[in-house]
């Protein structure tokens, strides 16, 4: 239920805050979501969208976070395997 | 799609439930408290990558099936009115009242109606001015924005015929319930990242300190999962018991400020039934008082319609995780996802349809 879409803004209409509608590309299907509670989003910017509304921007940089972690974590493994 | 397929990419998740397996060197009970991270952890066979002595219980943040069997009652009765048209997200649909469900409101020719927003509930009713739409809102932290905006929208536009039948709850009370009761197994858990999404995690570093429970706001793809878990086991492992966030590249600290002020301006917070759970004070959200003619049981005259639950249904107990779902004797012979007896097997995001789904017996 609470299952929220990550998808790229693809273009915006509206000026009112409160009536602000993005047209989001979600990997091909394209639907319209409010963007009321997303003020700073511009179109290219990923959001997710629950329920016809997008409800947080996508932060890419701390997306990758997690694959750094691991590359480094890969990489202390094969340090220590080569020894001293 | 973008910043969902690397997250489910097998190498990697088998990396980190290695890394998870190297440091757990204790038995511990981590619940997952949303049914949406439950689904996965069945679904791609999470828990059978984690060591043995890791318990995962799957808790009640599925709202689907905490709604009250009074609510869907309610739901069932205006439904079936003439001159209503009654929307609601198509999960809702199939979940059984006392004698029915709306799919067979629908069959017996009530103009019931699946929308994707609650924001096309308030289309329908200006579209269709002769008529009464009800709008069956349920749901999280993560959906009451969504419905707020719908109650504020028909507010600004002067309907007189759009009304919500709202049974909206709130995840830190449902902790705080399962926490302070006797019986408690939890050790540990896992935050639900939209819910967080909205709400931000201020709210749980209270609970955290109270309990001594690390709490981990956690995403919803197996690296998320299996991330959440490891930065778990490492505060249990180590002592610590606080509030971090493995979702990081959606859930700030502070949450959806806009959202959270759409909420203030129409809810306020209500005691809340939950289905297998019982009342938890001021564990819901409902409509304050500028908007409370859009409340469909005040519009309907339900306010006073209270139903029991049946006793058979274990859901309580697998809520709490005393229990798995096999171990209840009605489970996927007399209670199943078609017929079910309660709660957790109602949505596909409740722990015993997810078991049912994905055939686990152990």
């Amino acid at each position: 239920m609470c299952l929220a879409i990550p998808g790229k803004i693809e273009s915006i209409t509206g000026d009112d805050p409160l009536s602000r509608m993005g047209r989001i590309n979600f990997g091909g299907i394209v639907k319209e979501a409010s963007l009321a509670y997303v003020p700073e989003a511009k179109v290219g910017n990923y959001v997710i969208v629950h329920a016809g509304f997008a409800l947080s921007r996508v932060d890419e940089d701390e997306a990758q976070k997690v694959f750094e972690y691991l590359k480094q974590m890969e990489e202390l493994d094969d340090l220590k395997e080569a020894g001293p | 799609m973008k910043f969902l397929d690397e997250y489910r990419d097998g190498e990697l998740a088998h990396q980190l439930a290695r890394e998870i397996h190297r440091i757990t060197t204790r038995p511990w009970n981590i619940m997952e408290v949303c049914g949406g991270q439950t689904h996965a952890i069945v679904k791609f066979g999470i828990d059978e990558l984690l060591p043995k002595n890791i318990t995962l219980i799957h808790g009640p943040g599925c709202p689907v099936c905490v709604t009250p069997l009074e609510v869907i009652d309610k739901a069932l009765e205006i439904a079936a009115r003439p001159n209503v048209i009654f929307t609601s997200f198509g999960d809702m649909l199939r979940v059984p009242g006392s004698t029915t469900d709306l799919l067979s409101v629908k069959a017996g020719g009530g103009d019931v109606r699946i929308v994707y927003s609650p924001l096309d509930a308030v289309k329908l009713a200006e579209q269709n001015p002769s008529k009464e739409v009800v709008f069956l809102g349920v749901g999280f932290e993560t959906t009451a924005p969504a419905t707020g905006m719908a109650v504020f929208q028909a507010a600004q536009k002067g309907l007189k015929n759009f009304s919500m039948l709202i049974s909206h709850v709130l995840v830190p009370p449902a902790i705080e319930a399962l926490m302070s009761s006797p019986n408690c197994r939890v050790q540990a858990f896992l935050a639900a990242g939209h819910v967080c999404a909205v709400m931000g995690y201020e709210e749980y570093f209270p609970l955290a300190a109270k309990y001594h429970v690390p709490i981990v706001v956690t995403g919803f793809e197996p690296m998320d999962i299996l991330q959440g878990l490891l930065m778990t086991v490492q505060q249990l492992e180590s002592g610590r018991a606080e509030v971090e966030n493995q979702y990081s590249r959606s859930v700030r600290r502070e949450g959806n400020q806009p959202a959270q002020e759409l909420m203030r301006k129409v809810f306020k917070v209500v005691p809340r039934k939950w289905r297998g759970l019982g009342e938890i004070p001021q564990s819901g959200l409902g409509l304050n008082e500028a908007y409370s003619a859009f409340d469909a049981e005040k519009r309907f005259g339900l306010t006073d319609h209270h139903v029991e639950e049946p006793t058979e249904c274990i859901a309580g107990l697998v809520l709490q995780g005393l229990k798995k779902p096999h171990e209840c004797p009605a489970f996927g012979t007399r209670c199943t996802p078609e017929h079910p007896f309660g709660a957790t097997m109602v949505s596909s995001e409740g722990a015993c349809a997810a078991y049912y789904r994905y055939r686990r017996n152990n």
